[in-house]
């Protein structure tokens, strides 16, 4: 095995980084894939409550750095899926504690033992962003449809290019079908025009995943709910299926109108 | 639902065209670092280079900045009016 590296970042906080690698690790670990995530945002730790793991942990990610517990012992195993695993971040105040070059050594010798590593990154531009990107194969950017998450995304995807990471695939979070419909809210194809990058998936703004996170229960665990599908969509465009994108729409016969994802990001 | 009914038989645009428009000039001035001041400057400075050799119709010319995937480009169409009369 040798695991592929994704850190999913943004520009704007609050778009969805979290509950996006909680669901996506969810749904990958659910097709048998071997999985980690890891917690990048130093000093803001959250990965921990939405994957409802808060209690088992004993080590964490700057111990691990710090030489303080083996690799293995800071791996929290999930409740739900097996081959589901957790690195927590510290929760100290200091963000120089773990440096690009201790990512880079903590994925490679995490590599050969796993499928996939996914990398929670903190919103922005800082030292915690470069710890994050720096031992990634692939970048994925996520935003809302909405004027200033839009913006920052651009910025963030600059940056991105230019740290050599390749151009990022792209994430729409939160988007509500009724507002777009409206005329009241940014379509996807609004959001992949501007951004002129590759569509990875859309996830729908659902209440579910409010309700889920409150349980610590990823809602990629409820096949049912449409963001739980949009994620394990995702995870299926991740492992190369093609797979068209959801039909959102509620009021229409259900998921059976489908319009294809491909190409789409590379007008 | 109100809005979407008066929008119908109204011109305003949507608040989603906006939103568009809007992200459409701010990505374009963060994407190169250029304000539409300074845009406006070029486009000036420019007129005059090119009206040293050529007697052109500025009234219709028209320079833009476009968006071609991630790559913006500047775009220049200078109808030409005619020769400058030259003095030997
Ligand atoms: N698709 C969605 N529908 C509804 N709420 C969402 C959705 N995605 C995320 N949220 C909510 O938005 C908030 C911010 O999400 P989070 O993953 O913590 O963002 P980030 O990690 O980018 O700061 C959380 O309260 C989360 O439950
Ligand atoms: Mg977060």
């Amino acid at each position: 095995m040798s695991a592929k590296v994704i850190t999913i970042t943004s520009g704007k906080g609050g778009v969805g980084k979290t509950t996006a690698i909680a669901n996506i690790g969810a749904a990958l670990a659910s097709k048998g894939q071997k999985v980690a995530c890891i917690d990048a945002d130093i000093g803001l730790r959250n990965l921990d409550v939405v994957m409802g793991l808060e209690n088992r942990i004993v080590y964490d990610l700057v111990d691990v750095v710090e030489g303080r517990c083996r690799l293995n012992q800071a791996m929290i195993k999930d409740k739900h899926i097996p081959d589901l695993y957790l690195i927590p971040t510290a929760q100290t105040r200091d963000k120089t504690a773990v440096s690009p070059t201790d990512m880079i050594r903590l994925c490679n010798e995490l590599r050969s033992d796993l499928d996939w590593i996914l990398i929670d990154s903190p919103a922005g531009i800082e030292r915690g962003f470069k710890n994050a990107i720096a031992p990634a194969d692939e970048v994925i950017v996520i935003t809302n449809p909405e004027v200033s998450a839009v913006r920052d995304a651009d910025r963030i995807i600059g940056i991105v290019e230019a740290e050599e990471k390749g151009t990022p695939r792209l994430l729409i979070n939160r988007l509500d079908t009724e507002m777009v419909k409206q005329n009241d809210m940014l379509s996807a194809d609004d959001v992949v025009d501007l951004l002129a990058i590759h569509l990875l998936g859309i996830v729908p703004e659902d209440k579910a995943v409010i309700i889920s996170t409150n349980k610590g229960t990823p809602i990629a665990l409820d096949t049912n709910s449409l963001a739980g599908q949009a994620y394990h969509n995702i995870a299926r465009r991740l492992l190369g299926e093609n797979v068209p994108l959801l039909d959102l729409d509620k009021s229409s016969g259900f998921f059976n109108r489908i319009s294809s994802v491909f190409g789409s990001g590379e007008k | 639902m109100d809005n979407f009914i008066s929008r119908i038989f109204s011109k305003e645009p949507s608040s989603a065209d906006k939103a568009r428009e809007r992200l459409r000039l701010v990505l374009i001035n963060d994407r190169t670092d250029l304000s539409s001041d300074a845009l406006e400057s070029l486009k000036d400075d420019l007129l005059d280079v090119i009206s040293r050799y050529i007697k052109i119709d500025a009234k219709s010319m028209r320079i833009n900045i476009t968006q071609d995937g991630r790559q913006q480009r500047l775009i220049a169409d200078i109808p030409i009016a005619g020769p400058i009369s030259r003095k030997y």
